[in-house]
């Protein structure tokens, strides 16, 4: 393998701050990044997650903070002159161009030429296993194609940081599962660090070391995939992480880190995210498959639908106070049926409502 | 599909309705909408340039058919005009184009582009003989712009920018240009902008990524846009013979059909010089779309969008 990052040690956000007229895209994001590290940046469409990419791309000038590369400051560099490798959502690939030469563009834009340029342009598609289409324009092949030969120019040049905006949302579930895969190959061969856009909580869980939640602009949560998965630190990130169930209503304590909280009359038991003043308002984070109907559960709703997954359903349920709530059950319900919903008190998760 | 064979009833595959086969390709009620058109086009176009073509070889005094093309390609004040008007017409065509290119290129990225493009397209509603007259006063050996020169002491004597060749040129990319520009901006537009991005991502400073993205790209359209502005500046006839020098440095052909028609009445003369203008104006076109056929003609935009 002669493909192989630069060397550097850590990349910063330090206070990146990103304005468009008066909307803050970016609000003071500070962000550490090691060599050879997988990062996600997640969020829900308009959290700042491109935004922070093009930032970091150059393409985005900031409105404040700066961008570090160990010790040099790079913020003011143009895209040009930062090195860096970027995999663009729509792929961006050169239509004029074979796919052997949009991935020796890079190269020749560095000055490599001849012999040592044709062996890294073919040992780029070695990599992305696309040899034999190497003189097809990129109209002449798939969109998984594209996106290979997108990741092949991108590494070519050996960049010390690779960005990925989206590049899976063009594809299909299948096609998607794949690149996953390939990426996650591509990555760890090359011990670049890559800084990784989606939307996708999917993706980042599995594809990521670690995962920045955006929201608004600001950081929300930085942690291992696990770390978010089990105990998001914020009612938006828990939402995000596939807690569906948003529970409002008043806490009380019941013991170490324990809570009860009252939800339209009824008692429900959880951990505590946060400290909360007794008697406050308070949000209960559960998982549709934590959610469960039993014989004695302390929230009774009404089926409003329940559809078939294979090995259980997925129902909703509509409480009397009108809140939409989403369970799992091993056995059929039928709509208009009153089931009585009960989660594991250690998978419900209690935050304190911000006044 | 159809395999003969004898046990079966002969199975000829059905044919479709006469209606439905038309409209497999692409004939149907709606190709109807074109008739007025084709109505428009053969009595504006066809017929007239039928009728002329037979005219031309109708020489006057019942000379011999091809008198009138025997005369022009024998005579250097008339064939002359040809390379006149081409010595106006393809630089004129490709200022316009080149200047252009910038322009919407940098038009593109700005936000107020639409009054922008306002401001730049103002002269095409102007028309050539409005846009003469500016020039005649502005240009002349006592308009504004020579005595202003003459005032800052950097000529002596007034400038001939008017009656002669610059006159033209002039008035030409001024009423010219507005077209080219609007054409290649659209070309311009319709350029993913990824592209270039990915292009800078990749290394590339802003020469080279205008040279090895941008303008392969737009080549095909440039070459369109240089089509039909040469089409344009090579029927100069307003400017040639306001601004211009009419008997002089730019007798186009135009106004040597022009003259042979209504000035010595000789009709025939016209129409052939008429076509002969056709027929050159045809060859050029010809020549750049070949020339075309080298550039790169496929999607603008890097992938699934």
């Amino acid at each position: 393998m002669t493909i192989t990052a630069k060397d550097f040690r850590e990349l910063r956000f330090d206070r990146v701050r990103r304005d468009f007229g008066t909307h803050h895209a970016l609000r003071d994001v500070s962000l550490t990044i090691q060599r050879g590290e997988f990062v996600a940046l997640l969020g829900p469409s308009g959290c700042g997650k491109s935004t922070a990419l093009n930032c970091l791309a150059g393409l985005l000038p900031l409105t404040g903070g700066g961008i570090w590369l160990d010790n040099t400051r790079i913020d003011h560099l143009k895209p040009e002159e930062r090195g860096f490798g970027m995999v663009f959502q729509n792929y961006a690939l050169f239509p004029h161009m074979s796919l052997r030469r949009n991935i020796a563009f890079g190269l020749e834009m560095k000055g490599i030429k001849g012999a040592a340029c044709r062996a890294k342009v073919e040992e780029a598609l070695a990599l992305v296993r696309l040899t034999e289409h190497g003189d097809k324009l990129p109209g002449q092949i798939s969109g998984g194609q594209q996106q290979r030969v997108a990741i092949a120019r991108a590494i070519v040049v050996e960049p010390p940081v690779v960005l990925m905006d989206e590049p899976l949302s063009n594809l299909d579930a299948k096609l998607r599962l794949e690149m996953r895969g390939e990426i996650r190959r591509i990555h760890s061969m090359l011990g670049s660090s890559t800084i990784y856009v989606t939307h996708d909580q999917d993706e980042a869980l599995s594809l990521a070391d670690r995962i920045v939640v955006l929201r608004d602009g600001a950081v929300r949560q930085v942690g291992t995939p696990e770390e978010l998965y089990a105990r998001p630190a914020h009612p938006d990130v828990a939402e995000f992480m596939g807690y569906r169930n948003l529970l409002r209503g008043i806490a009380a304590p019941v013991g170490a880190d324990r809570l009860r909280l009252t939800f339209e009359g009824h008692a429900l038991e959880g951990v505590a995210m946060a400290a909360s003043a007794p008697g406050g308002a308070a949000l209960a984070a559960i998982r549709p498959e934590d959610f469960t109907p039993t014989a004695d559960g302390p929230i009774p709703a009404t089926v409003i639908a329940a559809e078939y997954r294979g090995r259980d359903f997925y129902g909703v349920a509509r409480t009397e106070g009108g809140i939409e709530l989403f369970f799992r059950t091993d056995t059929r319900v039928a709509p208009a049926e009153t089931v009585r919903l009960a989660a594991p008190a250690d998978r419900v998760l209690v935050y304190p409502e911000a006044a | 599909m159809s395999a003969p064979s004898g046990s079966l009833p002969a199975a000829r595959p059905e044919r479709p309705a006469l209606r439905l086969r038309l409209a497999a390709r692409g004939l149907d009620g709606v190709t109807l909408l074109t008739l007025p058109a084709l109505i428009f086009t053969a009595a504006l176009f066809i017929y007239p340039a039928a009728y002329g073509l037979w005219l031309s070889l109708r020489p006057a005094h019942h000379a011999w058919w091809l008198a009138n093309y025997v005369h022009f390609f024998s005579t250097p004040y008339q064939y002359n005009t040809i390379f006149t008007t081409l010595w106006l017409s393809l630089p004129i065509s490709l200022l316009t184009v080149v200047v252009s290119v910038p322009i919407a290129l940098r038009v593109r990225r700005m936000r107020r582009q639409r009054l922008l493009t306002t401001i730049l397209v103002v002269p095409i509603t102007l028309g050539t003989v409005l846009t003469a007259q500016g020039l005649l006063n502005y240009l002349g050996p006592l308009g504004w712009f020579n005595r202003s020169l003459l005032a800052l002491g950097l000529i002596s004597e007034p400038l001939r920018l008017v009656h002669n060749y610059w006159g033209v040129f002039l008035s030409q990319v001024i009423v010219g240009f507005p077209f080219s520009f609007l054409l290649i901006l659209s070309y311009v537009s319709g350029l993913d902008p990824s592209l270039e991005n990915a292009a800078a991502m990749l290394g590339a400073r802003p020469g080279a990524r205008f040279r090895r993205v941008i303008l392969p790209l737009l080549a095909s359209g440039l070459v369109t846009t240089f089509c039909l502005s040469f089409v344009q500046a090579f029927s100069v006839f307003p400017s040639a013979v306001l601004v211009g020098a009419p008997s002089g440095a730019t007798r186009v052909i135009s106004i040597a059909a022009y003259r042979a028609a209504y000035e010595q009445y000789d009709y025939s003369m016209g129409s052939a010089i008429a076509i002969i203008m056709a027929l050159v104006q045809m060859l050029v076109v010809g020549a750049i779309f070949r020339i075309q056929g080298v550039f790169y003609r496929g999607p603008m935009s890097g992938g699934k969008g």
